[in-house]
């Protein structure tokens, strides 16, 4: 007791933690080592990373062969032979599209970085410029992809590889969202024939594989247009996709519409705001940003939904990657192929969880506590 | 009586209303309520729960609609034309039990919401007169804040000058201090005196009975869906007339 030093009340200086309860070794007690169940996890863990890592590292980069004409150039080699993904590179992203005008297709992704930005970050500079290119994006995407006016027709059926997903992928979440916010709000009208209508879609959509909407989209529909209408089978892939995604949408929305207070609807009324305009600015706001993990969740389901296509004979990347597959050159690769084409599906789906993360916790940031 | 035009007149009394009636269901809320309200007239309506106080206010910006009777407020009948609710509803003030702010708009976006949207004001000329009033409810300096920021009062007075910022001619309050902690009310209630001393046309549900005695130039009294008894604060506290008014008051003030 004598090294203990007592201090008059109110003179007590802020005193440092004790020296064990920081720094690295402390972090390391508490976390790794904090008791013998722990530590031993610890050690098996660290034993299972050394077992596993090299292997794999050896296999995917050391020991790969990156470049070559065709399956010879990875002849001896331990590794993979990722020479078939630098050679089929234009099938993978732009699948047969005409070689030489897969710049159109480059510009398409570069206007879609740029279409974007306004709306995944509110902050950015030239907001109002870029909003209304992001309104003109669809349009002059469709020019690009389609070409006309001056630019060399393409056909959709040479749109393929990652472009074709990313096209059906795009329009499914820019359509699915505002057709699910519509449909969660019709099944929440006052008037019966609406309700019951938005209720009935999407009660028959949720109940049916997509994979049948796909079927029905490319066999169907021709028994009920008249003889010789050509309706494109993309256009349909699409049409089925958004609307399947926005059944599982609006019931998203819907959680989040009921998340609402009853006082916020009536202090919106009070203060005279029509329904529309308390929707806009008072309801929506909150109830989509209580359902950010669910919408985001259903966009990444949708992105990887889009290789259903491939059934109906669209080559998206998956079905690119198969057709590779089975290319006569590079027989024999098909785990090289199908893991490059994980790795694709995984970056796209990857970033748009951790942007969803990173909404949601700016977002918070910004009214913390909210009540 | 009411003009069918459908204009705001306010030389018509602020409001009247003729043997209204309301159910929820098969639950007789309002029976037979016949109320008018001069300009500038504060009326602090007060009764046990469940008599129907809420209700009755909550009818007149028709956030609850009646059955039977006629509602009119400053001249404009109520009825299920929309355009002549949205043309009643922006004279009308309300002040929540729950304060209800919208918690993604800061402190000041609340108050000027409606009057850029409603009013189709500039933004800057809206936030000004946010800011005035704002300054009225004496937090100019947390305009920028959240409502989850803030304590009970402080939303409470945001409330108040968000329903202010559309110069409103008549102000509905529904329990405003119901649900705040107890030292949190006098601040408040000196906002609602302010507004009672410039002449505000007030209907006020509360149970603070020292600021109903201050302000108030006639109590209403409610029971069972009806109102009971109708006087001047003085008389309504020292000579109430009714059993039932008696039995309200002396539960309410023996403490």
């Amino acid at each position: 007791m004598s090294d203990v030093q007592t201090y008059a009340p109110g003179t007590h200086p802020d005193l440092p933690p004790p020296p064990n309860e920081v720094g690295v070794l402390a972090w390391l007690r508490q976390n790794l080592f904090s008791n013998w169940v722990n530590a031993g996890l610890t050690l098996a863990s660290l034993a299972l990373i050394i077992v596993i890592v090299p292997p794999l590292l050896s296999w995917f980069v050391f020991d790969a062969v990156f470049s070559g004409e065709n399956r010879q150039a990875c002849e001896g080699a331990g590794g993979a032979c990722w020479a078939v993904v630098t050679a089929r590179w234009n099938q993978f992203f732009y699948g047969l599209y005409p070689s030489d005008q897969t710049w159109r297709l480059n510009v398409v992704f570069v206007g879609l970085l740029l279409a974007v930005t306004p709306w995944l970050a509110p902050q950015a500079p030239f907001r109002r410029a870029l909003v209304w290119f992001s309104l003109a994006y669809p349009f002059l995407a469709y020019w690009l992809l389609a070409g006309g006016l001056s630019l060399e027709p393409v056909h959709t059926g040479a749109w393929g590889g990652f472009t074709l997903t990313l096209v059906i992928g795009v329009t499914g979440i820019a359509a699915s969202l505002p057709l699910g916010i519509l449909l969660a709000l019709g099944r929440q009208s006052s008037l019966p024939v609406v309700s019951m209508l938005c209720v009935a879609f999407i009660e028959t959509v949720r109940g049916v594989p997509l994979i049948m909407f796909l079927f029905m989209a490319s066999n169907m529909l021709n028994l009920f247009l008249p003889q010789g209408v050509q309706f494109d089978l993309l256009l349909r892939a699409l049409i089925a996709v958004t609307l399947f995604s926005s059944a599982y949408m609006a019931e998203v929305v819907r959680g989040g519409l009921q998340a609402i207070s009853s006082g916020q609807y009536e202090a919106a009324q009070a203060m005279g705001l029509t329904y529309w305009q308390s929707m806009r600015h008072i309801i929506l706001p909150q109830a989509l940003r209580t359902v950010i993990p669910g919408i985001v969740n259903n966009f990444i389901a949708l992105f990887k939904d889009t290789s259903l296509v491939a059934i109906i004979g669209l080559f998206d990347l998956l079905n690119m990657a198969k057709a590779i597959v089975t290319d006569a050159d590079w027989q024999g690769l098909s785990i090289e192929v199908y893991v490059f084409a994980g790795i694709v599906y995984w970056i796209v789906c990857f970033s748009m969880s951790r942007y969803s993360l990173w909404l949601e916790g700016s977002l918070d940031a910004e009214n913390k506590d909210a009540a | 009586m009411g003009s069918e035009t459908g204009a705001i007149n306010d030389k018509a009394p602020a409001i009247k209303m003729v043997g209204v009636h309301k159910w929820f269901g098969q639950f007789h809320v309002l029976k037979d309520i016949n109320l008018e309200v001069e300009p500038a007239e504060r009326i602090v309506i007060c009764g046990p729960s469940g008599s129907g106080k809420s209700t009755l206010i909550r009818c007149i910006n028709r956030l609850e609609t009646h059955q039977q009777g006629q509602i009119f407020v400053e001249g404009v009948e109520l009825t299920e034309d929309v355009k002549r609710i949205h043309t009643i509803r922006r004279e009308v003030g309300m002040v929540f039990q729950h304060f209800n702010l919208f918690p993604h708009l800061t402190a000041l976006e609340n108050c000027t919401l409606a009057l850029t949207r409603v009013r189709k004001m500039p933004k800057a000329e809206a936030d000004k007169i946010g800011m005035e009033y704002l300054e009225m409810v004496r937090i100019p300096e947390q305009a920028q804040k959240y409502p989850g920021q803030l304590s009970g009062g402080q939303q409470q007075r945001v409330a108040i000058a968000r329903a202010l910022a559309m110069k409103p001619h008549i102000m509905l309050f529904d329990e405003p201090t119901s649900a705040l902690d107890p030292e949190m009310i006098a601040e408040v209630l000196d906002v609602m005196v302010d507004l009672a001393e410039s002449g505000m046309t007030m209907l006020v549900v509360t149970h603070e009975m020292g600021f109903a005695k201050q302000v108030a130039n006639r109590m209403v009294f409610m029971d069972g869906g009806e109102i009971i008894e109708q006087a001047p604060p003085s008389e309504f506290f020292e000579n109430p007339k009714n059993e039932r008014t008696k039995l309200f008051l002396s539960q309410i003030l023996n403490h």
